[in-house]
């Protein structure tokens, strides 16, 4: 069996001052998958964090398994405009968490991502797990990382993209 | 360092993968199948990591647009050892569900052929201590898939009755009841310990 390292850094983004978005372009398709890790603040109330791929804003779907705290629940979107990475709303100080794996993001397929969500604001916030679907063949060369309703992200946000390339 | 290997472990419990390290997380083998096939395996694994991680990109020949679960045989072992428990997400409810002692432990979903043919499902699965030769061993997994409108997203755990360390690792549909679609890849890889 080949073996060699990987799971590659690409690229980091910290935001020094507040800004609308990180964005990683000129993704190379060098890779099999790629994983984001996203840390994300926000002062506007009820904003959630979003991704989008390629700049696209339709063709997105995802499924949903939620803990809440007081229950487990189960929901989907169809047919919308980003994917939700970040379900419950942003804290302006208790930086929500999300990574995000993208398979086989070079390929001619649909895409398929699977996303790990944690939100705690002590005594609030849930854990999500989800899958999403982006309707595109085209290979990924930019994720763009957002809040809700165009709110700024707030300084400290930060994102990694991470690449894997299988043997 | 001792203290950053516990962090990376409790940061890794607490979430669907291994915590990334840049020079510990190597490929291994990966198969990616031009004709349909019922099962994938990896044979002669390295016993040289702390952990397995396989990552599956899948589709079932299975017909009709359901969630085809994905079956997995450790060391090839077909014995009423394994057990395996579930949470489900189909977009209306959360459930969960489990199976003890059964010939083989169902770790994830995979669309089946009534999808449209874009449509892939994806499962991420944690293989821990694979090299033990007194524990049994335990697995992790996280995946789904979803149809704009159908779907299921899963997070399970299973379990092995025996001690010997893992050197093979099978995959199948519905323990081999249907193929593997052409275009399925099946990655493994090692994580190593400090």
């Amino acid at each position: 069996m080949a073996a060699g390292a990987t799971y590659e850094p690409i690229a980091t983004t910290t935001l020094a001052s507040a800004a609308n978005a990180i964005t990683f372009s000129s993704i190379p398709a060098t890779y099999t998958d790629l994983v984001v890790v996203f840390n994300a603040l926000c002062s506007t109330g009820g904003t959630t964090g979003q991704m989008l791929l390629n700049g696209a804003t339709t063709g997105y779907s995802a499924t949903f398994l939620r803990g809440t705290g007081a229950a487990a629940a189960s929901n989907r979107f169809t047919s919308d405009s980003s994917l939700t990475v970040m379900y419950q709303a942003l804290s302006s100080t208790i930086p929500s968490h999300a990574r995000i794996n993208i398979f086989n993001y070079a390929g001619s397929t649909y895409k398929t991502v699977l996303i790990e969500d944690a939100q705690d604001y002590n005594g609030s916030g849930q854990v999500m797990r989800s899958v999403g679907l982006y309707q595109s063949t085209s290979a990924i060369t930019s994720i763009k990382l957002q809040a809700s309703g165009g709110s700024n992200l707030s300084i400290g946000t930060s994102a990694t993209l991470y690449g894997i390339k299988a043997a | 360092m001792w203290w950053a290997q516990l962090l990376n472990n409790i940061a890794a419990l607490f979430s669907g993968g291994v915590a990334a390290s840049t020079s510990s997380f190597e490929s291994i083998a990966t198969t990616t199948l031009s004709a349909g096939t019922g099962w994938v395996n990896f044979n002669s694994i390295p016993q040289t990591y702390s952990s397995l991680q396989v990552r599956i990109l899948g589709r079932s020949q299975q017909t009709g647009s359901s969630a085809g679960a994905v079956s997995m045989l450790i060391n090839s072992v077909q014995t009423n050892s394994y057990a395996f428990h579930q949470l489900n997400g189909d977009g209306s409810a959360a459930s969960g569900t489990g199976t003890a002692s059964t010939n083989r432990m169902d770790i994830g979903v995979v669309p089946t052929d009534g999808y449209a043919s874009n449509i892939f499902g994806t499962l991420i699965v944690d293989i821990h201590n694979y090299t033990s030769t007194t524990n049994n061993k335990t697995v992790r997994c996280f995946g789904g898939f979803d149809g704009n409108g159908s779907g299921t997203v899963r997070l399970g755990s299973g379990f092995i009755n025996a001690t010997t360390a893992v050197t093979s690792l099978s995959f199948s549909n519905a323990n081999n009841s249907f193929d593997w679609l052409t275009g399925s890849t099946f990655a493994l890889y090692g994580i190593k310990g400090a």
